[in-house]
């Protein structure tokens, strides 16, 4: 071993206590790092997968225009077709074509604008996760019947049960007077109030008719395994549009959750800022925190500084020996932190995480009321390498103040 | 030997900075550390304010009045008599400084392109813009004259799904307490931009009398909004108008009307607290490191004065009062920067580049810090006690040397 790293590793312990207060500062600052970013991580992975799930999907194909505007002559030609080509070329059984109208519901009692999704019974099921949440009757299985599941709130605000009919009246595509009557099978009961008041599924074949959609749809719902494949699959679909003549020309754009659900990434990008604005000072704070012992340490030891440079000790070596006093301080910290956040956030992502006050605010977001953090090598070592670089940072000035040193003076100081 | 306090006061400033690096260096974290609470928690609460009166302006107002099964059953035939009697003596009453009856049913309008469905406001102009409620950008067109006004007022982006413009006819229809279509048709006399998008696309407002006549429900109304501008006072001034309206209707604050609205509050609250104590705890190790070391260089000093006399009691109440030095000058100067900075930022920061997150979690693109007085006291506090409870080691320590040995030390 160099002589040089025996005298960091022998210095850093003449002032046990200094270098255990540092390493502490450093702990503590990674462990709650660690921590923090586990469990923005795993909660904005949550965030995104739920939201998807409810009934968006990963990715939809529809008309260019139809996410923003939603009107019923933006079509996706020959959906079902369309959509049965979708599972052929992803190799994906969830895939799911759509179609969605406005219309006036009424039940005995009451009137309510509603937006009415015609649905594939059999495939909704695998792109969204309110056909599993009925609380009362059935889902939808018959493709043609005259049946309609809606969400509790609406239901309730209807007033009709599973057993009643509801009577709609809209427009239909060639702007004809659309009139349709269908039995409530099902209730669905999500616990998001939003969704429970906007719910109203009907089968696609019923819809085309009532709607005079002919074979046309909104959109086909495609649901991945994971968000990691998002990317090449919507690549894969825009060749699959522009290969098909039926499609190429029909103005269809495949639109990712992103472009589908905009606010999402932006809730989770102000998040990220306002945690990093905090992530930030605990940095900085450890950074000075290191400078401090630093400084400390090369100012007592300005007469024996003194007397290595009088020895002809070149000031380089002197501030690597400074460096790497820092260096292994700093690995310390970094080292027991991410071992003990670590272990922390392991055991949270078992056991799951838990705020007063924190299930309402989650419920807005598709959250379950318990956090589960994510452990990740990105979410372990990403806070306590940038604390690691800021200690780093902050012994350049104390190495550099050894080039100014003069030995005689240096040697004479005053303790 | 009996040393006054201000010798001890004296000694403690002095040795400060006999190294006046290192107190530099720690003043710089105790500051940014306590700027950075101050702002973080000014920032918050801005935003939490901004969540909470956007949300109040389209509940609106902070205490809502409603025929007992309104809110289960959001229906006609849950409306009210408009109010009279003792609860409108206590609607004029400060500290209530507006409130508006509106007739507020679901209702479907239609161009001649398309339908959508709506929440349809029956409103009295003049009580509306006393509530803060009425659409205050009016892009096209003016809001309504009058109860009696038989236009509608609807936003841009509605008008925009509708393929409609101002000076069209629209029709809209909704049901009469007897369960009828009621439906009448009427010209857009106005266009309003919302601070978020999505109001625009719910609420079509119209004359109150209008709307009455066409529900045939002459004389009643669906809520009674009051407000009385503080959304934080709301718990002190709602019981009086509760009982003057008597028990056939149900009266709320916000708190409940909105539950999580009142959540988020609470939980800022509780969150602020527990940021300023992590800051302060990364801030404390830095602390701790610089008295032990303070203790540490002077051991023969500290022994010679233990050896002439001074008594352990004041020995450890320089090295506290060292630190209280450290932590108010660093307390003062934080907050002097955390207040200057919030102050030039006051104006507003400029958020849009997120404004449909912002949205997700009703809140407009533009952020305004909120500094609150009782949030600097707060981290004064956080710093002061915990900064004497992490000094009282080091300065025990200290007074706790055996002179003898102390004076022996290299």
């Amino acid at each position: 071993m160099n002589v040089t790293a025996v005298l960091a590793w022998r210095n850093l312990w003449r002032h046990k206590r200094r270098t255990w207060l540092t390493v502490g500062a450093m702990v503590f600052c990674n462990v709650l790092l660690v921590f923090l970013i586990s469990l923005q991580l795993g909660s904005y992975q949550m965030m995104i997968e739920n939201t998807v799930s409810a009934f968006t999907g990963h990715i939809q194909v529809q008309d260019s225009d139809f996410n923003d505007e939603q009107k019923i002559r933006q079509i996706v030609p020959e959906v079902i077709e369309l959509a049965r080509q979708v599972r052929a070329s992803l190799g994906v059984e969830t895939v799911a074509a759509r179609g969605i109208a406005f219309a006036l519901a009424s039940s005995e009692e009451r009137s309510f604008g509603i937006q009415l999704t015609g649905v594939q019974p059999e495939f909704e099921r695998q792109v969204s996760t309110f056909p599993g949440l009925i609380s009362e009757g059935r889902y939808l299985d018959d493709p043609q019947a005259q049946e309609i599941v809606i969400g509790a709130i609406l239901a309730r605000n209807l007033k009709v049960t599973v057993g009643d009919e509801l009577t709609f009246l809209g427009s239909g595509l060639d702007g004809s007077f659309a009139a349709g009557v269908a039995r409530i099978v099902g209730i669905v009961e999500t616990g998001f109030a939003e969704a429970d008041r906007a719910v109203a599924e009907v089968p696609l074949a019923w819809f085309q008719e009532v709607f005079a959609m002919g074979s046309a749809g909104h959109s086909v719902v495609v649901s991945l395994p994971n968000l990691e494949v998002v990317d090449a699959s919507v690549v894969q679909l825009r060749e699959l549009l522009a290969a098909d003549s039926q499609f190429a020309d029909a103005g269809l754009a495949v639109l990712d959750w992103d472009a589908l659900l905009p606010g999402l990434r932006q809730a989770i990008q102000s998040d990220m800022a306002s945690a990093w604005f905090m992530y930030g000072v605990l940095v900085v704070l450890v950074a000075f925190s290191v400078l401090n012992t630093q400084l400390m340490s090369v100012l007592e030891r300005t007469r024996e500084f003194g007397v290595m440079l009088a020895l002809g000790t070149r000031p380089g070596r002197l501030a690597k020996l400074v460096g790497l006093e820092t260096f292994v301080m700093s690995c310390l910290g970094l080292v027991i932190g991410v071992i003990l956040g670590g272990l922390l956030s392991v055991y949270l992502s078992y056991a799951g995480f838990y705020y007063p006050g924190m299930e309402e605010m989650a419920a807005k977001f598709n959250l379950p009321d318990r956090m589960y953090p994510e452990v990740s090598v990105l979410s372990l070592l990403w806070g306590p390498m940038i604390v690691f670089a800021g200690a780093m940072l902050a012994a350049i000035y104390p190495a550099l103040r050894l080039f100014s040193l003069e030995p005689v003076a240096a040697m004479r100081a005053v303790q | 030997m009996n040393l006054p306090v201000t010798v001890v006061a004296t000694l403690a400033w002095r040795n400060l900075w006999r190294n006046y690096r290192r107190t530099l260096i720690m003043l710089i974290t105790i500051a940014l550390g306590v700027w950075s609470m101050i702002f973080m928690t000014a920032l918050m609460r801005g935003m939490v304010d901004e969540i909470v009166r956007n949300g109040l302006e389209t509940l609106p107002g902070e205490v809502q009045i409603h025929a007992p099964d309104y809110r289960r059953d959001p229906s006609i035939v849950n409306s009210m008599a408009m109010p009279s009697g003792a609860l409108l003596a206590a609607l004029a009453e400060p500290p209530v400084i507006g409130w508006s009856g509106r007739v507020r049913v679901p209702a479907v309008i239609s161009s001649e392109r398309d339908s959508r469905g709506v929440t349809l406001l029956g409103v009295d102009p003049v009580a509306e813009s006393n509530l803060g409620s009425a659409p205050d950008n009016i892009i096209e067109g003016r809001f309504l004259e009058g109860v009696d006004d038989k236009g509608v007022v609807i936003g841009a982006s509605l008008a925009r799904r509708l393929e409609t413009k101002l000076g069209k006819r629209i029709v809209i229809m909704s049901q009469d307490p007897e369960n009828n279509v009621a439906d009448r048709g009427a010209r857009i006399v106005g266009i309003y931009k919302a601070r978020l998008p999505s109001t625009e696309d719910i609420f079509v407002y119209s004359g109150r009398s209008v709307i009455q006549k066409m529900l045939k429900i002459e004389g009643e109304v669906s809520e009674i909004a009051v407000t009385a501008d503080d959304y934080r006072a709301v718990l002190d001034w709602y019981p009086a108008i509760a009982s003057a309206a008597g028990p056939d209707v149900e009266v709320l604050p916000w708190t409940e009307l909105d539950t999580y609205l009142s959540t988020m509050l609470r939980v800022q609250d509780g969150f602020a607290l527990v940021f300023m104590v992590v800051i302060f705890l990364a801030l404390s190790f830095g602390l701790v490191n610089t008295l032990v070391m303070a203790v540490f260089e002077r051991v023969r000093e500290i022994g010679l004065m233990q050896a002439l006399g001074m008594r352990p009691g004041l020995i450890l109440a320089q090295i506290l009062l060292e630190s209280l030095y450290l932590l108010f000058v660093g307390l003062g100067i934080g907050n002097i920067t955390a207040y200057l900075s919030i102050k030039s930022l006051e104006s507003g920061i400029d958020i849009s580049g997120v404004a449909e997150g912002m949205e997700m979690m009703n809140m407009s693109p533009v952020l305004y810090p909120a500094l609150e007085f009782s949030d600097m006291l707060m981290s004064t506090g956080v710093v002061i006690c915990l900064g004497l409870l992490a000094s009282l080691l080091p300065a025990w320590k200290a007074s706790q040397l055996d002179p003898v040995k102390a004076l022996a030390k290299n």
